[in-house]
Parts: structure tokens; C-alpha cells; sequence
């Protein structure tokens, strides 16, 4: 086990290589030059030149991605470029606000996927599965951003029951974790009920049946902690989506986290932030995928993880 | 004296409903068991053997139901109970174990575990209590370290070993009656007859009474001390057993008898039964076997026989054994030559 976990943060290394590759020359094979964006429209190419010669960017394309590397591996991002201040400083009550969006959305999505898809497995075709699979069916196909502005028309303006925008009282938090966690919970709903179906019908549950033991403790015991393990699969991958659709979803909410911040400062072309803020989202979905794996174990016992 | 019956089954029909579709799987099933003797249930795939033993313990698919007929269990009419009642019935008073060792456990829990799971619920033990159980139980069923053993998973261990694992669980609580559904058909041949010898050796030293199902008369012939013999859902022979290989009465029977290799009898080549085993959702109008009955008649077409008690207390549901039997008054189902 321990031997597997160490294995997997190797891995991360060349996967963060990729990611910070890929990042790097987005930012700058997009057009636009920061220098300019900085100095501004009216500025002299002298002054553009010198901010150039400041923030590196007169050097070679490979040398300022040995730069950038090199300040990473120690965890030295800089400082921004648009506010001058670190990008610790500025990304970090940020990245707090986004995880816990992201992490309430997260709970919202299995507690509710996994029971709706419970429901609809144990009594398959019954009006309750119907519905619960209509429901998923809509909150699967519904843009999150659209069911954040519905939310926020009823519930906010229409009987005002929530403030419509902001982060940080529960009354706050309510609607986007609804707007963000509702296709999760449609997705794992639907893997859920799936993966019931399959496993209720296997040869062990029948085994468990002839054994005398109740329908709950044969659906809660025997059915589910199998039928779990394709389910925990889609919730690690659905973490990344989580992480993107965080982006709409504080945009609609005014919620002051990463996703907007990463918005505005791809705009304003201020690499600093920008890569670091990516690396730190590829992080958070490797160790979560990492989390993912090391459940399996758990899960499943013929898995040897060394 | 006649001797104690523990389990009497009568007409039990059981369907399956496809939309609005009835498939009769069993239709019409009799035999009874008397208590410590080893009934056998014979037949080809689909006559219907598997779903007869899950009707007993109320084990049948969601889409099917037991539409007719009577199981009496210790005179209690199994057909009639309540879902709680029938759940302590199941792994207590009545144990079933299955075709497929290999994914008849639960994968995700130790082997101890899923023992002592029916010693729980049946016999409210405890822990420490069930753990001493669950070893005398594995060395019951001749497993070896039975405490390390018990702590391992069923994918650590090999087919034969499952199937004594299963046998293990379902002996847990004592049960009055075993019902095996063709417990060695998945396992090598060797293995098999160390599970059927353990059966049986279980069956002895318990007291027990138990339903083998198997399609396999090599089987039967080993094991059993009554057979029934199905065929499109219905019983068509019930004998003893040694009646049953001397003496088939019906032609289906003799059909199968003859296309089994015997070393007792030198035959160059075996005699298949022609035909197909009819569909369950197109049966015949008549008696079930007619199309592929070699002395087949007008009245065997046309209507279906009842399953006719002799005197000997065998059971046999041909037209041949009736007064109204419209073929040749002398016509004999035997091969003379193969079955001796």
C-alpha cells in the first residue's frame, strides 16, 4: 500500500511537467502581448520593451520555461503581474472558497446521486425510478450556468428566499452547490442504479437471500458496497469536471474564488497567476483520482495495489 | 409403518410474467420427501428443476410467482407464509446451495463472515461465539486451517473449495432439509465426487434430508434414494430409485437412461433422445413428451396425462400405464438389451 502511494506521487511529476507544458505554451501562443496589456494601449515601445526586459519575456521561449519550472519546483510562483503582489498571496483565499464550493457540491452530488440511484435500482420501473431518472435525465442535460440563473430567478429574486450572489453564509452557499453538484448527482444517480441493477442480480445476493437475511441488509451490505466500486470511479473523474464548472458557477454567483480570478487574469494576460493556479487544480485532481484509487482497495479485495 | 414425510409438494405451478405473457416454467410438479432420504430431480435444461427448488424457498425472480399448488414443510404450506416467516425458514429450517461456486460468495467479504452472517441472524450469536462455529463448520466440510481460512476471500480460494465453503454455510444452522441445485456441474470431475461424497456423508451424520438436483443420472444413481423426473415443467416419474434404473416406466426416462454410457452394459453406441426439449412458451396441447415419444398415439397428441399413482407408490404420467390407451396393448418401453 504504501509502496503504491509512494509510486503514484512519483507519477505526479511527469503528469505536473505535462500539465505546466501545456499551460506555458497556451499562455503564449495566445495573441496579445502582456507587456502591452500592462503599459497599455498608448504606451511607447520603449516602455513596453522595458517592461518586456523586466518580466523575462525578451528571453527565449525555452529559457523562460526553465525559469518558471526551476521558481515551481520550489514553490515560488512570483509575483503577479497585473497587482505585483504574490501569487500566494492572491491565489490562496481563493483556492480555499473554489475547493469548498467544489467539496459541498462534491457531498451534494453522492449523497443524493447515491441515494436517488439506490431508490430507482431497488424498485426498478416503479414510478419512483421513472421520476428520479426524468429528474437525472434534466439535470444532466441542463448547463449548469442556465440552472444557476433559473435558481437564482426563483429563489432569489422571485420569493427571496437567498441572497442571489456572494460566498460564505450557508444561505449563500445553498443555491451554487445546487447549481454546480446537480449533473454530478445526475451522473452518479444514473452509474449508481446501473451498477445496483447489475450486481442485484448476481449469484452472491441470491446467496444472501437463501441465507435468510433481509432485503435492507442484502441491498445495504451485500448489493452496494459492490455496486460502488464503477460508481467512486465516476465520482473522480467527476471531481475535474467539478473543478471547471466552478468557473461558470462563480461567475453566476459573484463569488469571488479561482475559477473567476483564473478568468480575469487570462485576460489580462498575467501568466504568473494563470500557471499556478492551473498547476494547483491539477493537483487537487491527481490527489483526488489518487484518493479514488486507494478506495478500490478498500472496496475490492482482489485488487493488489503492489 | 409409513415413514415421516418432511416435505410434500402438490401441483406446484410456477410462471413468469413477460409483459402480459405467461410462461409456465413449472406446471404441475408432485413428489414428497420422507424425512432423512435424499430426493433426486432429474431433468434437461429448462424442464423447469431450478425454478422448482427456488419456488420452495420463495427464491424465484421478481418477474415470477408460484400461481398454484401446495409446499408442505413439516405440514406448514411454504406457498402461504408471510415474507417473515419464510425468511426465517431460509438458511435455518430449509438451506440451498448452487451451481456456481465460483460467484455464489460475495466478493468483498471474508468467507467467516459470510457464515457467520446466517448464524447470526438465525441464532443471535456473538462474535467470538459464531467465529468458533464458522471453524468447527469449515472443518466440517474439510477445509484445512479453517482459522486462516476463514479469514480469506472467496477469489483466495479454488472452486471445490467455494462449493465446501457454500456447503458450510448453508449447513450453519442445522437445516431439516438441504436442497442442492446440481452442486457439482461447475466443479472437475474429481472434485466432484468428493463434494458429493461429503453430502452425503453430511447427510448421514446430520440427519438431514435433501433435494439433489442434476441433470447427471451417474448422479442420481450415487446419491439419491427417490427421484422425480421433470420434463417441460412437469414431474412424468416418480420412483425409487433402484426401481427407477431397473424399471423406467416412462419412455422419456427410458429415453434418458439410453443415452447414458453405462460400464455395466456393453452397447456400441449410444442412443440419443430425437428432437428438442419444447419451448416453454409453445408447449404442446397433449403430454408434453409426445413429439418425440417414439410410441406416441392420437390421445398422447391431443390430451395431456395426469401423473397416476401405482400401487407401489410410484408415479408415472403416461397414457401407456391407462385404461384408455388407444396403442399397442403390448407394447413395451423397454430396450430389453440396455436396460437390464
Amino acid at each position: 500500500m504504501v509502496k503504491f502511494i509512494v509510486r503514484r506521487l512519483l507519477q505526479l511529476i511527469p503528469v505536473l511537467l505535462g500539465v505546466t507544458i501545456i499551460v506555458f505554451s497556451l499562455m503564449h501562443l495566445t495573441p496579445g502581448n502582456p507587456a502591452q496589456i500592462i503599459a497599455g494601449e498608448s504606451a511607447t515601445p520603449e516602455t513596453v520593451a522595458q517592461i518586456e526586459k523586466r518580466l523575462g519575456l525578451d528571453e527565449p521561449i525555452p529559457v523562460q520555461f526553465f525559469h518558471f519550472v526551476k521558481d515551481a519546483a520550489t514553490f515560488d510562483f512570483g509575483n503577479s503581474w497585473r497587482t505585483s503582489l504574490p501569487v500566494s498571496t492572491e491565489l490562496w483565499p481563493k483556492f480555499w472558497v473554489t475547493l469548498e464550493l467544489a467539496i459541498y457540491s462534491m457531498i451534494f452530488s453522492i449523497v443524493f446521486g447515491m441515494a436517488a440511484g439506490i431508490i430507482s435500482a431497488v424498485r426498478q420501473y416503479s414510478w419512483a425510478d421513472v421520476s428520479v431518472m426524468l429528474i437525472a435525465l434534466f439535470g444532466l442535460s441542463m448547463p449548469n450556468f442556465w440552472l444557476g440563473l433559473m435558481l437564482m430567478q426563483w429563489f432569489s429574486i422571485n420569493l427571496g428566499w437567498f441572497p442571489p450572489t456572494g460566498w460564505g453564509s450557508a444561505s449563500q452557499i445553498l443555491l451554487p452547490v445546487i447549481t454546480l453538484g446537480t449533473s454530478g448527482a445526475a451522473v452518479i444517480a444514473r452509474m449508481t442504479r446501473s451498477s445496483m441493477l447489475d450486481v442485484i442480480s448476481q449469484d452472491y445476493i441470491r446467496t444472501a437471500r437463501a441465507k435468510g437475511l433481509k432485503e435492507r441488509v442484502i441491498t445495504y451490505r451485500h448489493a452496494l458496497k459492490n455496486a460502488l466500486i464503477p460508481v467512486v470511479t465516476v465520482i473522480g473523474l467527476q471531481f475535474g469536471g467539478l473543478l471547471a464548472g466552478a468557473v461558470l458557477t462563480e461567475s453566476v454567483f459573484s463569488i469571488n474564488g479561482m475559477g473567476k480570478l483564473i478568468v480575469d487574469r487570462i485576460l489580462a494576460r498575467d501568466f504568473p497567476v494563470v500557471q499556478a493556479g492551473i498547476l494547483v487544480i491539477a493537483v487537487v485532481f491527481v490527489f483526488i483520482n489518487l484518493l479514488v484509487d486507494i478506495s478500490y482497495k478498500f472496496l475490492n479485495k482482489r485488487i493488489d495495489m503492489d | 409403518m409409513k415413514e415421516e414425510i418432511i416435505l410434500e409438494v402438490s401441483d406446484l405451478r410456477t410462471s413468469f410474467f413477460d409483459e402480459d405473457f405467461e410462461i409456465k416454467a413449472v406446471d404441475g410438479v408432485s413428489f414428497e420427501l420422507p424425512k432423512g432420504k435424499t430426493l433426486g430431480i432429474v431433468g434437461e435444461s429448462g424442464s423447469g428443476k431450478s425454478i422448482t427448488a427456488l419456488s420452495i424457498l420463495r427464491l424465484i425472480a421478481k418477474n415470477g410467482k408460484v400461481v398454484g399448488g401446495e409446499i408442505l414443510f413439516n405440514g406448514k404450506d411454504l406457498t402461504k407464509l408471510s415474507e417473515r416467516e419464510i425468511r426465517d425458514i431460509r438458511g435455518n429450517d430449509i438451506s440451498m446451495i448452487f451451481q456456481e461456486p465460483m460467484t455464489s460468495l460475495n466478493p468483498v467479504y471474508t468467507i467467516g463472515k459470510q457464515i457467520y452472517e446466517a448464524l447470526k441472524v438465525h441464532q443471535g450469536m456473538d462474535k467470538k461465539e459464531g467465529d468458533k462455529r464458522v471453524v468447527e463448520l469449515l472443518e466440517l466440510v474439510g477445509i484445512p486451517s479453517p482459522k486462516q481460512r476463514m479469514k480469506q476471500y472467496p477469489h483466495e480460494l479454488s472452486g471445490g473449495m467455494r462449493q465446501r465453503v457454500m456447503i458450510a454455510m448453508a449447513l450453519a444452522c442445522n437445516p431439516k432439509l438441504l436442497i442442492a441445485d446440481e452442486p457439482t456441474t461447475a466443479l472437475d470431475v474429481t472434485i466432484q465426487a468428493q463434494i458429493l461424497d461429503l453430502i452425503n456423508d453430511l447427510q448421514e451424520e446430520l440427519g438431514m434430508s435433501v433435494i439433489m438436483i442434476t441433470h447427471d443420472l451417474g448422479v442420481v444413481a450415487e446419491t439419491c434414494d427417490y427421484v422425480a423426473v421433470m420434463y417441460g415443467g412437469q414431474v412424468v416419474e416418480y420412483q425409487e430409485v433402484k426401481e427407477l434404473f431397473k424399471n423406467p416406466k416412462h419412455p422419456y426416462t427410458v429415453g434418458l437412461l439410453n443415452s447414458m454410457p453405462r460400464h455395466d452394459v456393453d452397447v456400441d453406441e449410444l442412443e440419443p433422445i430425437k428432437g428438442n426439449v419444447p419451448s416453454v412458451r409453445n408447449m404442446p396441447k397433449g403430454c408434453r413428451f409426445a413429439p418425440r415419444c417414439p410410441f406416441a398415439t392420437e390421445l398422447c397428441v391431443t390430451e395431456l396425462p395426469e401423473l397416476d399413482r401405482k400401487e407401489d407408490g410410484s408415479e408415472v404420467r403416461c397414457w401407456i400405464y391407462s385404461d384408455r390407451w388407444d396403442g399397442d396393448p403390448e407394447v413395451s418401453v423397454r430396450n430389453e438389451e440396455r436396460t437390464t
